[in-house]
């Protein structure tokens, strides 16, 4: 046992291949519970954080590997540290150009790393649906770090997670409005958001202009739209601020940066309008005084510092989980 | 040489004709019941005999992308579909925008003795939508029709002029009708599904517009504008006020958007990635309706081969298409013939009659003095789709292992055997 790994127990490892494998692909086949489970098993993980040796050996012996088709430093970053927190055997497969740029189809390149005998693969692509697509010619088991505009399920996990933990005494997410704000059309943090946020029994309304906010996501059940800030906003208990993904976007969606900031901007005069208690969340990188006001981030409603810091026991949760047998 | 087919049961676009023998003659359709020696036989115990289906509408990829397909895998595929006559695109790399490439094209056909090929050559130099090809050397060539498909005509000018060059040659011009600037970088159709899955969509304005200035076009020019894979309602509300109006336009849909919907693509499988995209039902339901009463004039497969490892790609980089050569017949007889929404003989016309009266070719039938293209199929034996046992050289499919009724058994081109399941 590794000195100070006493204070936690950590469940020692069963087979992975027993019993049906699951993935997190988006929370399509997952249930509240299991959500819940995962937020306390995050706190667990905290705790491991804070000890001088922050490391378990409950991974030990499993290979987790990071495929990350699309550039990313945070999120792969953050699954690195969760891993090898746990003792697990991490392999890197970056990939700046797509899989046909160097001529060798998707299913080709994992059938490649597959040989390697990965347990878990950790996927991030700039296409929707590829975690999907490697999920089904895979034996281990599919972890989305984020695919296109589809879903971030960890983004969405560290966010409500955050979210839960920012209030003593919280009592779940009943009741609870988030609001988020800007580009919605192009954002996979939006739609794993409305995805886990009401499934876990909260209400969320996505805000943004008409050319960012298509009208067929009201078909998303306990979602509402309002491209109207200060109607949206009103009793939020969380408002989260997306990053204007200008790269992404065609000619024509914005008139001006400009007059996104006037009309979408959240400020301290537009959060007097939530919930007395609101937070302010802000997936990163922060665009300051775009899509939300400087001083607003820097004050203590906002928890962006803190949603990156959870993101590593949500993450080390969600391997945990996964690979020892939770099911 | 003549030759007996014993025990028919003979079905062309005039209607049903009974059981009987039919006797083929020199490579035309001598009569029935007539008895006499003949040179061979062949007992089809029932099973349909009916003349070998036209498709306006297949990519057999040569020159230039062999790995896809071929004349022979893709002629090959089209009598083991029961197809004896198909209009091959002009996308292929050389473009086939010169008379040369089209009269090679139709000589090595010529050689294989399979489904006869009558090509289509490019509208523009390079499909680049900058400068018309020569209509008449090309007609003279023997391309038939005049299409850019794959590629909508931007220029609103180009195809004004192209339809009045092709209207006064006679041409027949086939339009893939996507607004490009609507189209975007849409890899299906942009719905509710589209938003859910985060996958860029394509609207059905896209279409919509551009049929409406086809058609526009052809009621200004005269030119018989024939519109490619119609995908949607709204695109076929067009078609039928320009119908009204005495335009001289056609339309075409393909089997995947008679049968599919955008819902499929939640699989993520680019297999169901096409161009224009899977509809919602709403849509398919229109285009059912407008085949059954004749607002929609045929069925073109849109049989666009592509290799397994491009299928095996993401669903933006994965290419647009799916080969439906083999399939099509069976497809649409279990589902539109088997669910009630055509009948036998309905889904035969869009199939012979619809076809030839788009290129105003001489109807299909089993009259005495006809080619003797004939396909003969069994409509009781229930197969599964077997990619593997394909002719075409893509061996995928959206109906991978599902049981379809109706699959041709023989077909015949100019009274040869030229297919056997």
């Amino acid at each position: 046992m590794i000195p100070g790994s006493t204070a936690v127990a950590i469940p020692q490892r069963e087979p992975v291949s027993k019993g049906p494998r699951k993935n997190l692909l988006d929370f399509a086949d997952w249930s509240s519970e299991e959500v819940i489970r995962l937020f306390e098993t995050a706190d667990v993980m905290a705790q491991v954080l804070t000890r001088t040796i922050k490391k378990v050996p409950a991974l030990q012996g499993f290979s987790v590997g990071l495929l990350f088709f699309e550039n990313s430093t945070r999120t792969r970053l953050s699954f690195e540290r969760a891993a090898r927190a746990q003792s697990a055997d991490v392999m890197n497969f970056a990939s700046g150009g797509s899989s046909m740029s160097k001529g060798e189809s998707l299913k080709d390149t994992l059938r490649t790393l597959d040989a390697m005998q990965a347990d878990l693969y950790v996927v991030r692509h700039h296409a929707s649906g590829v975690p999907h697509q490697l999920s089904r010619w895979t034996d281990a088991v599919v972890v989305n770090a984020g695919d296109g505009r589809r879903a971030h399920p960890t983004q969405a996990l560290l966010d409500a997670y955050t979210f839960r933990n920012s209030f003593p005494g919280f009592d779940g997410f009943a009741g609870k409005k988030l609001t988020i704000v800007g580009d919605i059309a192009h954002s996979r943090v939006a739609r794993s958001n409305a995805e886990l946020w009401t499934m876990l029994g909260g209400e969320v309304v996505l805000c943004g202009p008409a050319t960012l906010l298509p009208p067929e996501l009201a078909e998303l059940p306990g979602v509402k739209l309002n491209a109207r800030l200060d109607e949206a906003i009103e009793g939020a208990h969380a408002i989260m601020a997306l990053r204007l993904q200008l790269e992404r976007m065609r000619p024509g969606l914005l008139p001006s940066a400009a007059e996104y900031a006037a009309r979408y901007q959240i400020t301290e005069r537009i959060v007097a309008g939530a919930h007395p208690d609101a937070v302010v969340m802000h997936p990163g990188p922060m665009n300051r005084d775009l899509e939300i006001e400087g001083r607003l981030a820097d004050s203590p409603r906002a928890l962006v510092e803190k949603q990156v810091a959870n993101g590593v026991p949500v993450r080390m949760a969600v391997l945990y989980s996964l690979l020892v047998g939770k099911r | 040489m003549r030759t007996a087919i014993r025990n028919a049961r003979l079905v062309d676009g005039l209607g049903e004709h009974g059981k009987g023998d039919l006797y083929l003659k020199d490579g035309r359709i001598e009569g029935v019941d007539l008895g006499g020696e003949v040179d061979e036989e062949y007992d089809v115990a029932g099973h349909l005999v009916t003349p070998a289906f036209i498709d306006l509408h297949a990519h057999l990829r040569e020159p230039g992308q062999e790995v896809k397909e071929d004349l022979e895998s893709g002629l090959g595929a089209a009598v083991a579909g029961g197809f004896g006559t198909v209009v091959s695109m002009a996308n292929t790399s050389p473009v086939i925008d010169e008379p040369g490439l089209v009269s090679q094209l139709v000589e090595k056909a010529q050689g294989l003795g399979l489904a006869r090929l009558r090509p289509a050559a490019a509208l523009s130099h390079g499909l680049a939508g900058q400068r018309l090809t020569d209509f008449a050397a090309l007609r003279q060539a023997g391309a038939v029709m005049i299409t850019d498909d794959g590629i909508p005509v931007n220029d609103g000018h180009l195809m004004r002029r192209a339809c009045e060059y092709a209207a006064e040659l006679g041409l027949v011009i086939q339009t893939h009708s996507e607004e490009p600037s609507l189209r975007g970088d849409g890899v299906m159709n942009e719905g509710p599904v589209s938003q859910r899955l985060g996958l860029p969509g394509n609207p059905v304005a896209a279409e919509a517009v551009m049929v409406y200035r086809d058609c526009e076009l052809a009621l200004l020019t005269g030119c018989r504008v024939h519109i490619a894979h119609v995908s949607s309602r709204r695109a076929l509300q067009v078609i039928e006020s320009f119908k009204a109006a005495g335009a001289p336009v056609t339309a075409e849909v393909t089997p995947h958007h008679l049968t599919l919907t955008d819902d499929c693509l939640t699989s993520f499988d680019p297999v169901y990635k096409v161009a224009p995209p899977l509809r919602t039902g709403d849509d398919v339901a229109a285009l059912r309706e407008g085949l059954a009463g004749g607002l929609v004039d045929t069925v073109g497969t849109d049989h666009a081969p592509h290799t397994r490892a491009e299928k095996e790609r993401d669903m933006l980089e994965a290419p647009f298409g799916i080969a439906n050569l083999e399939v099509a017949f069976p497809l649409l007889y279990t589902r539109l013939v088997g669910e009630g929404v055509l009948s036998l003989p309905t889904l035969l016309e869009r199939l012979q009659g619809g076809p030839a009266r788009v290129m105003g070719w001489e109807p299909p039938t089993l009259e005495p003095g006809k080619p003797a293209d004939l396909t003969v199929i069994d409509l009781r034996s229930e197969l599964p789709v077997e990619p593997g046992t394909f002719r075409t050289k893509a061996k995928f499919t959206p109906w991978d292992g599902q049981l379809l009724t109706g699959w041709p058994v023989h077909t015949f081109i100019g009274g040869r055997k030229v297919f056997e399941r």
